[in-house]
């Protein structure tokens, strides 16, 4: 803070900026830790691994979504089985 | 029982090692027995801020992989008693932590030592995890700075979902802020996030703040925990943040800055 600094444009005040971009940015992602657990990946693809022990699916067939509703929690899995003609021939 | 604390941050380059050392440094010259040790497998450098590099001789690997027994690998700090550094592999990588080695390490180290230090590794690869998953407690190192403040609370959402506290249902990890690097002048002039942002942001109990000051590169040049330089501002932040932790009800200092006279302002010069 020099002689000069008093004759330039006051400062940005940037800091108010950063906070209000890190309160954006840090709820958006805890809200994405809440909607959706570290362990969702790893579950989905073992349920796909179980699976494909009786049935030949693929990745894209297993939904597992997690959803909270007041003091529950619930997680909704959708397998789609393949039609019966291309299943057989198929272990059992 | 031994307390395992961890000093982490996500981002890299805030002041985790520093911390560390100087924490560490702090209980044991409190009179506690204090383990540190460094977690950043291949890119050790605890020892180095410890001024202990040329006495590595085993490492952490060394005693996982059962090729050296702990006492070998412990070093003997030769300034402060009751003070060990446990240093990290230079030559392998972070795939060498296992879990079951990592807690065969941390067992055996809490049978004898008070407090044991985990020198967490940037990042969340393995060795940022393996550092924090057997922790009690938390010392997590934020610049007020957006990217480190972002990684910070990414940082306690992992201590929260992936600590062996939390996947056993225990008490959670205990947290605390440890603000470094703050320019007090800067903050009261609106061109950094101050103290008060930072805790409302990340809402964890601060410990210290740690301004920001020539002390921490002067006595890294040295290898000397800064909390060694008790006339220092580091140094007597690093302390006051020590005796916090043991429960002294202490205020912060280093958060206003000083007071600028008339001609200092006018003429310049920090």
């Amino acid at each position: 803070m020099g002689l000069f600094d008093y004759f330039r444009a006051p400062p940005s005040k940037s800091a108010a900026l950063a906070k209000e971009r890190l309160q954006i940015i840090v709820a958006h992602e805890r809200g994405g830790r809440r909607s959706s657990p570290d362990y969702l990946p790893a579950l989905k693809k073992e349920l796909l691994e179980v699976v494909r022990k009786y049935v030949p699916i693929d990745q894209s067939q297993v939904k597992v979504h997690l959803d909270r509703e007041g003091g529950y929690e619930i997680l909704e899995l959708n397998i789609t089985l393949p039609d019966e003609e291309q299943r057989s021939g198929q272990p059992r | 029982m031994a307390t395992v604390i961890v000093v982490t941050s996500g981002k890299g380059g805030v002041g985790k090692t520093t911390t560390s050392a100087s924490f560490a440094t702090g209980l044991a010259q409190r009179g506690y027995r204090t383990a540190v040790i460094d977690f950043d497998v291949g890119l050790r450098n605890l020892d180095l801020i410890m001024g202990c590099e040329r006495r590595v001789v085993y490492d952490f690997v060394n005693v996982i992989n059962n090729e050296a027994n702990l006492n070998q690998a412990l070093i003997r700090d030769k300034r402060v008693e009751n003070l060990y550094i446990l240093p990290a592999s230079q030559t392998r990588d972070k795939e060498a932590l296992t879990k079951e080695g990592v807690e065969r390490v941390l067992n055996e180290l809490k049978q004898t030592f008070e407090y044991v230090v985990c020198d967490s590794p940037a990042g969340i690869e393995r060795g940022a995890l393996m550092a924090l998953y057997f922790a009690d407690e938390a010392l997590v190192v934020t610049n007020p700075e957006v990217s480190s403040v972002r990684d910070s609370d990414r940082i306690l959402g992992i201590l929260a979902s992936r600590s062996r506290r939390a996947e056993q249902g225990e008490s959670p990890v205990k947290e605390h802020l440890v603000l470094t690097r703050y320019a007090p002048e800067r903050a009261n002039r609106g061109d950094m996030l101050t103290v008060q942002d930072v805790l409302e942001i990340l809402g964890i109990p601060l410990l210290g703040v740690i301004p920001e000051s020539p002390a921490v590169l002067q006595s890294s040049n040295a290898g000397v925990p800064v909390i060694l330089e008790g006339g220092s501002d580091a140094g007597a932040a690093y302390g006051d943040l020590v005796d916090r932790f043991l429960g002294k009800d202490l205020p912060h200092r280093f958060m206003e800055g000083q007071k600028k006279g008339f001609l200092q302002r006018l003429f310049g010069g920090s």
